[in-house]
């Protein structure tokens, strides 16, 4: 396939899109597909089948459409008409409603107004696809633009080009780091290596974010897409897509995606007929969080164990086999086809300070819509919680939200119209991180928090560096005391030094970010760690408190031993 | 050869290219602490015992791993440097059953040796006590988990010096254990070419020589420089 | 850490968890006992007949773990009672030996040592009135009070404690000399 064909596909698929009349799209992403959208689908495809006589109806199986808490999703497309969204569908009700679209009398059951905030207020941009288009049919990718800003890269842009208009479009890594993408490439253009190599990190390993895997199986072919752009502006001639292991469906669907691309031409040798080739390889993670470090995941790339090595060198010059390397998460090369597809500018044109473009969010916790969203980068939280996602359930009053995982911190309620961008997240105590974002009500104990990601991160820890595999267990026992009821203030020091000590000596991000979660809700929340350990109390009702510090265990002991509670303390 | 010069500790001292700061301070008789470093091996880097301040870096940086650059300006001895390498000898002393009155290693042991240095002469932080058992299945040494610090050296001696590759880490963060050929006991290794140059090189009590007295577990640490040398000598 | 040295120094030895080996290593003073009877009084521990911890102790050695209730209250008398409290040796200091139980549940160890091995031994509630119920984990002296300072060793030598002796009757912090402060 060349431009020429490519542009001549295109308008062929869209004309046959804009006859079909009418289209249904299922949700199918991982939250659609647990509550059901399996069966919703086949039943759409029995009532498509017994109206096939009179009228021809296309029903697509789609990625992530965003409101997961309302799932199953449907989506009715008509020429002519708005489209209709209608939430929690069970297979009876999607087939009456698709009857009723048929027959001109659409109900009204669990449709969605057009107006919900949740869709209304996001500005969605690398989550334009998701939902619309079948992640498994490169055609519905096609019709979507997909490849043209490969094409346009190829035919229009230098190497040197490409590298400057994504400089120029002001985008910084979506995992977390914020490290200018444009640099990170001229780097690894310039960088000398007999081969050079694109990595997309999909190996999101946060507690409570979806984003990659949401983009990763709705739609496959645009990180494709952004990486053979990446390849072309750096010289590269072989990428990887490291997914997460407990992800099998997006790998299925990364997989897929590279072998249709592939066969189109779009992928591999001499790509729509030109000098350049690139091939992408798919690479299972194998469980471990900490292979979302760039330099453990390209250990794990290359069939080592999966542990991080001190940087610098950076994989732009050391990287895989030695070679140079650069590794994005997967959503930064999302963000790459419309920046060549449109123009820089628009990308610019959109955010705060130096955090441009859009941010993926994975909205959950006590919120009243649990979802993907994207939104402009510099938005507030209070938009996010109460415009999009409506607020907290029971009118229970906003706590904190967790942003970046174990890796970040959390924001407390006097911080609600702060802007969420890197640097002023940064500012606060937190990190944007890949973009989990946890809501918490007055029903959430912080102390309770920190413990469970301490938990996570003593679980994560690759042991290699002692401050990291030790530090975490010693902060763990001091915070699971707290919360028993068990800890004194003397163990209080001990933790803010500990997590002084992870931030300065641990090897890698995993050890130096662990205790970020513990020192931000010591930042907003101390009185509530000091109301565990002073006054033996749970202020959020949480905790346990069944322990006593051990001064006090001899009493203790012997009231158990009196009430025949005896764990064979005595004799 | 090449001669970089820089500052360490406010002492001009020199070195040469590609030399880490570990290695130049040493040369110079500045005495940074490690535990998994061991000259002939690959640096590891995973003690952070040899943390050291740079000059215009905000991060400290691993003297094992960090080349030594014309005109840097390298604190090893500062306050915090010295509170943090206490506090990772007492994580370390805490990890494991580190109980040196009943060692066979107690007076020859390099992190009891260290914990007396660097005044370790208490742990605050809650000992572990995790129940681990001792690997006797080999004929003539023992592994004893117990004392183990995961310092990987034995694991680098076997597969950088002996080629043997015997050694590797299963698990991982706490539970992480030195193991031999995928997870068998010791005895059962079909790898292993018995040469004992891991024992000689671990700096607690994990690997020892079996019915040795205490007083007979000295370690042969020069040993590995020795081989090195005579390879050296030999071109190989 | 300053004490009057008008008078003589009251000090106290304590033996809670532990094999008496550091007493043994404080009688191993020789020949310096007798210059150490000069400068203190000796008013509780296993060398005197005192039953109870007494009022005002300048200094308290304490040597082994917190192994069972009875320590843990007269642990705690004697920090409120004491102006400075001395660690010593390693049971005191790091749990040691006494603390190579912690790997295991205590009702297991008690299965193991007692009950299932030979003799009867009293079990249950009836049992408590007699013996002091154990910990769930042997602790070390400063995981449990505040301790001024420390003697490791096992047993520490009496070189080390006469070191010590000598800095807290001059008045001085106890500052062990790099060799003078390993484990085991």
């Amino acid at each position: 396939m060349n431009q020429q064909r490519l542009q001549e596909r295109v308008r062929q698929l869209r004309e046959q899109q804009s006859t079909n009349p009418c289209r249904v799209l299922v949700c199918c992403s991982s939250p659609c597909l647990s509550a059901g959208a399996g069966a919703v689908k086949s039943a759409l495809e029995a009532v498509a089948a017994e109206h096939s006589g009179r009228v021809s109806v296309e029903v697509t199986a789609t990625g992530c459409l965003g409101p997961c808490s309302r799932g199953p999703l449907v989506t009715v497309r008509r020429p002519g008409h708005a489209d209709a969204v209608y939430e929690r569908m069970t297979p009876e009700l999607a087939g009456k409603i698709l009857a009723g679209h048929l027959t001109e009398t659409p109900p009204a059951d669990n449709l969605l107004p057009a107006d919900l905030p949740f869709l209304a207020r996001q500005t969605r941009i690398v989550l334009e696809n998701c939902g619309r288009i079948d992640p498994e049919n490169l055609d519905h990718y096609l019709a979507a633009d997909g490849y043209a800003a490969l094409a346009r890269a190829l035919h229009d842009f230098s190497p040197e080009g490409v590298c400057a208009a994504v400089e120029q479009s002001g985008l910084r890594g979506r995992g977390g780091g914020g490290y200018p993408t444009g640099l990170k490439w001229q780097l690894l253009r310039k960088a000398a290596g007999q081969r050079k190599f694109v990595v997309a990190n999909g190996d999101e390993g946060d507690p409570g974010a979806f984003m990659d895997r949401a983009l990763m199986e709705s739609d496959p072919h645009r990180i494709i897409e952004g990486m053979a752009i990446a390849g072309y502006a750096t010289g590269a001639a072989q990428g990887y897509v490291y997914v997460r292991g407990e992800y099998p469906m997006a790998a299925r669907r990364m997989h897929k995606a590279i072998r249709d691309a592939e066969r189109a031409g779009l992928l591999g040798m001499r790509i729509l007929d030109s000098p350049f080739s690139f091939r992408i390889d798919v690479r299972l993670g194998a469980g471990a969080f900490v292979c979302g470090e760039e330099t453990a995941l390209m250990a794990s790339i290359m069939g080592r164990r999966g542990q991080p090595v001190p940087r610098p060198p950076y994989p732009a010059e050391h990287g895989l086999w030695g070679e140079p390397t650069v590794i994005n998460n997967v959503e930064t090369f999302g963000n790459i086809p419309p920046i060549i597809r449109n123009g820089p500018e628009q990308l610019a044109a959109i955010g705060t300070g130096r955090s441009r473009g859009t941010k993926i969010f994975a909205l959950c916790g006590e919120v009243i819509e649990n979802g993907l969203i994207e939104v402009p980068m510099g938005t507030t939280l209070r938009e996010i919680v109460f415009a999009i996602g409506g607020g907290i359930p029971g009118g229970a009053a906003f706590k904190a939200a967790q942003t970046g995982g174990p890796s970040g911190g959390c924001i407390a309620a006097q911080h609600l119209d702060a802007s969420m961008d890197y640097e002023n997240l940064q500012a606060l105590g937190s990190i944007m991180g890949s973009g989990g974002l946890i809501i918490m009500s007055e029903k959430t104990c912080m102390v309770d928090v920190a413990r469970f990601f301490m938990d996570f991160c003593m679980d994560e820890s690759c042991g290699k560096c002692s401050p990291c595999r030790a530090g975490t267990v010693q902060m763990y026992r001091f915070l699971d005391r707290v919360s028993n009821g068990s800890a004194t203030e003397r163990g209080l020091v001990h933790l803010e030094e500990l997590c002084r000590l992870m931030k300065e000596t641990s090897l890698c991000g995993l050890g130096a970010s662990a205790p970020n979660p513990v020192l931000s809700t010591l930042r907003y929340f101390r009185d509530e760690y000091l109301a565990h350990i002073r006054e033996h109390r749970c202020p959020a009702g949480v905790c346990r408190m069944t322990e006593v510090p051990v001064t006090l265990l001899a009493d203790e002991l012997m009231q158990r031993i009196a009430a025949g509670r005896l764990d064979g303390e005595a004799f | 050869m090449s001669v970089v010069t820089l500052y360490i500790n406010d002492r001009l001292v020199s070195g040469r290219v590609g030399q880490t700061l570990l290695k130049v301070a040493r040369e110079n008789g500045i005495e940074i602490p490690t535990l998994c470093y061991l000259e002939g091996l690959e640096p590891w880097g995973g003690c952070r015992l040899c943390m050291v301040e740079v000059e215009g870096q905000g991060k400290l940086q691993a003297a094992c791993l960090t080349e030594a650059r014309e005109g840097l300006a390298v604190h090893t001895d500062s306050e915090r440097l010295l509170a943090w390498r206490r506090m990772i000898v007492e994580l370390l002393l805490a990890e494991r059953n580190h109980t040196c009155a009943v060692c066979v290693v107690n007076g020859h042991c390099e992190l009891q040796a260290l914990a007396a240095k660097l005044g370790v002469d208490h742990v605050r932080y809650d000992y572990l006590h995790p129940a681990l058992a001792m690997d006797v299945s080999q004929e003539r040494f023992g592994l004893d988990h117990n004392r183990c610090i995961l310092c990987t050296r034995c694991v680098r001696t076997c597969s950088e010096i002996e080629g043997a590759c015997t050694w590797a880490i299963s698990g991982r963060g706490i539970t992480s254990r030195v193991t031999a050929d995928l997870d068998r006991p010791w005895g059962k290794s079909t790898t292993c070419t018995d040469c004992g140059k891991c024992v000689q090189m671990c700096p607690t009590g994990a690997l020892y020589k079996k019915g040795a007295t205490v007083g007979e577990m000295v370690r042969e640490k020069t040993h590995l420089q020795q081989v090195m040398e005579r390879r050296q000598r030999s071109g190989k | 850490m300053t004490v009057v040295s008008a008078r003589k120094l009251r000090l106290a030895t304590v033996w809670l968890g532990g094999c008496s080996g550091c007493h043994m290593s404080l009688l191993d003073l020789d020949e310096r006992l007798m210059e150490l009877q000069t400068k203190v009084d000796l008013v509780y521990g296993p060398l005197v007949d005192a039953k109870e911890f007494p009022r005002e102790v300048d200094v308290t050695l304490v040597e082994g773990a917190v192994a069972n209730v009875d320590h843990l209250e007269l642990l705690e008398t004697i920090r409120g009672h004491s102006a400075i409290l001395v660690s010593l040796g390693d049971c005191a200091v790091t749990g040691n030996v006494t603390a190579l139980r912690n790997g295991g549940k205590v009702s297991d160890l008690l299965t193991t040592i007692y009950r299932a091995g030979p003799g009867r031994s009293p079990v249950g509630p009836e049992a408590v009135q007699a013996l002091p119920a154990l910990l769930p984990k042997v602790l070390p002296l400063h995981h449990v009070v505040d301790v001024d300072a420390f003697i490791p060793g096992c047993p520490p030598d009496s070189e080390r404690i006469w070191a010590a002796l000598g800095a807290l009757l001059r008045g001085e912090p106890v500052a062990l000399e790099e060799n003078q402060r390993t484990f085991g």
